[in-house]
């Protein structure tokens, strides 16, 4: 530290270096662990968490339609897709696609292990700047298409065209059983 | 700046109190004494409009602050409450909102004086780099007290601006999450964007004092770009620049009032009438007119980070201006081409805020029509990708190669010279002259 402590002890940290660190190291310490909760008190509060799940009835959607459903105060599209859909969904071939995934691996299967495709569940926030898309066949490849800055999804909810970076969002949700299920 | 402090107190009071807290000292050595050049012309009367634009808008935000309801129920009918029932509500509104526009107004005639006149340049990179500071608090203040009026365009703005951040962590919505305290712009994003919106002007005013401190440490520029040599290039603060500026002031306010009182909506959107709809995009999500040249460097790039990442680097890419910029002649009055680079960067700062106002996919002028009788031609978006491309250039390789390649013309010898025609250095002797 000073040149006094390297002349007494031959350029060897003396007994002051070590408690200048020590001490400086414990005040970090200290600073980090005050700015901690200021910091974490910003993300989502217990209430808010509690309301995290919501629960949905499929067989109210008829085919070709879809609703949408408030979960975590947005928007989440539940879409009951028509055969041809499903077929123009699960004929893309995948290594075409930005953010490549099958269509399986989109949807979630039930508590017989079945899949049930003609139910599509996503976030309907564009993963590009979080505006709402527009549905039912909208856009180039017949699925969804977000109005703000162009970007085009496919009957998926994959990205296809603009800017997006990825697929509509698929949340976390179970089957309660054969047609209701719990989003959250 | 210069020289000893040349106050005087008269009383018995002013002296006493001199020798406890000199602060009569400095307010007379910083703006009555202070020397500064005597040939600044109107370009460097923005200092002083942007110090009465920064107390019009703290003043007005207390006030408003005592009637605006920081709730996601309440917050819009409560601003429609102050502009049509609370006394005179609507004057003290419209003066806040328009006083942001006027506020980056004359912010941005502010900093293209700065780099007209090489304001950046040693000995005033610190004083430019503050500068850089304030801007960027001034655009956070500014989106934050856009999200407030709780309307369609302030809901929609905050998504968009907030999903920004989303490009920094993968999709997972870490960072998104934490900004809004839930799970999508809501109650607790508003509370927290209102006491930010408060508290960021307060910053901001430090940031300010840091900058005149700088100023006064390193003395005005002045149109010539030449340093002050002597007492004779300069003028007292007081009465000469006082009255200047407030003159200035006076005819700014003009302006001001004109939007106030005529046509207080016009720099507004339609949409921020409509109760912000979480279920419900507007068509078009357009920022304040003075973020557009950003959102349009924003949307130029395809790729999401790559967008973010341009659109903070064309502010960030400011502090490191004094660097970039090698030519050692502050003034572009004496700076025959770079001079003209100059003019085409306030234009393509310009067509790219029109660029951020209009629809991508739309045509600036058609050419053709395509094989589905659908026009074609020169897209906004070919128009902003081409206006970004001279932005960056501007400071990435117009600026940095000029000052190498581009001969000077002969500047006077000093501020008193240029004013009464004095001697002047020859041409050859200029470009190698060192920097003054």
């Amino acid at each position: 530290m000073t040149d006094a402590s390297i002349d007494t002890h031959d350029g060897e940290p003396s007994r002051r270096d070590f408690i200048h660190i020590a001490t400086g190291a414990f005040a970090a310490v200290g600073a980090g662990l005050v700015a901690w909760p200021f910091i974490v008190q910003m993300n989502p509060a217990a209430d808010t968490l509690a309301l995290a799940s919501t629960e949905v009835d499929l067989s109210l959607v008829d085919e070709g339609s879809e609703i949408t459903i408030i979960w975590r105060g947005r928007p989440v599209f539940v879409r009951h897709r028509t055969g041809e859909e499903i077929a123009e969904a699960e004929a893309v071939d995948i290594s075409t696609l930005r953010d490549p995934q099958t269509d399986d691996e989109r949807l979630v299967p039930g508590p017989d292990g079945e899949y049930r495709r003609q139910y599509l569940i996503m976030l309907a926030t564009c993963t590009h700047l979080g505006c709402v898309p527009l549905g039912d066949g909208a856009g180039d490849y017949g699925g969804w298409f977000c109005p703000c800055h162009g970007s085009h999804y496919d009957t998926s909810g994959r990205i296809r065209r603009g800017p997006a970076p990825l697929n509509l969002i698929v949340p976390e949700y179970t089957y309660l059983d054969d047609s209701r299920v719990r989003i959250g | 700046m210069s020289g000893p402090s040349t106050y005087e107190p008269k009383t018995g009071f002013t002296r006493w109190l001199d020798q406890r807290l000199p602060i009569v000292r400095l307010g007379y050595d910083s703006f009555v004494d202070f020397p500064t050049p005597k040939n600044l012309n109107y370009w460097w009367t923005f200092g002083g409009i942007l110090m009465v634009c920064l107390v019009t808008q703290i003043v007005t935000g207390v006030v408003l602050a005592m009637h605006y309801v920081p709730h996601v129920d309440y917050a819009f009918a409560s601003v429609q409450r102050i502009e049509r029932d609370v006394p005179f509500g609507w004057l003290v509104q419209n003066i806040h909102s328009n006083g942001a526009s006027m506020f980056f107004l004359a912010v941005y005639i502010h900093m293209f004086r700065g780099l007209y006149y090489g304001s950046y340049k040693p000995p005033r990179e610190v004083l430019w780099i503050l500068g850089c500071v304030i801007l960027i608090l001034m655009m956070a203040t500014a989106f934050l007290g856009y999200v407030l009026p709780w309307g369609q365009m302030s809901f929609w703005g905050a998504t968009v601006i907030t999903n920004l951040f989303a490009a920094f962590d993968g999709g997972t919505g870490i960072i998104t999450n934490w900004l809004w305290g839930g799970f999508s712009v809501g109650n607790a994003t508003l509370n927290r964007f209102y006491s930010l919106h408060y508290l960021l002007p307060f910053i901001l005013a430090g940031v300010i004092i840091l900058h005149v401190w700088a100023l006064h440490v390193v003395g005005n520029n002045n149109p010539t770009g030449v340093s002050v040599k002597s007492r004779a290039d300069t003028v007292p603060f007081h009465p000469y620049y006082t009255v200047k500026d407030s003159f200035a002031i006076v005819l700014f306010f003009i302006l001001f009032a004109i939007f106030v009182f005529f046509m207080p909506n016009a720099l507004g959107h339609a949409d921020n009438f409509i109760p912000a709809n979480p279920l419900s995009t507007p068509a078009e999500i357009v920022p304040e007119w003075y973020l557009l040249p950003f959102y349009a460097i924003l949307r130029a790039i395809p790729n999401k980070l790559l967008g973010v990442i341009a659109m903070f680097g064309s502010l960030l890419i400011l502090f490191i201006l004094p660097w970039l910029d090698t030519s050692r002649v502050r003034s572009m009055r004496y700076r025959p081409i770079a001079r003209w680079f100059f003019v085409f960067f306030v234009i393509c700062c310009l067509l790219l805020g029109w660029c951020g106002a209009r629809n991508p996919d739309h045509l600036v002028f058609q050419t053709g029509v395509d094989a589905e009788g659908h026009a074609t031609g020169f897209t906004f978006l070919m128009l902003a990708r081409i206006n970004t491309a001279y932005y960056f250039g501007y400071f990435l390789i117009i600026l940095p190669l000029l000052g190498l390649i581009e001969t000077p013309k002969a500047r006077p010898a000093s501020i008193d010279a240029s004013v009464l025609g004095g001697r002047k250095v020859s041409s050859s002797g200029a470009a190698v002259q060192p920097a003054e």
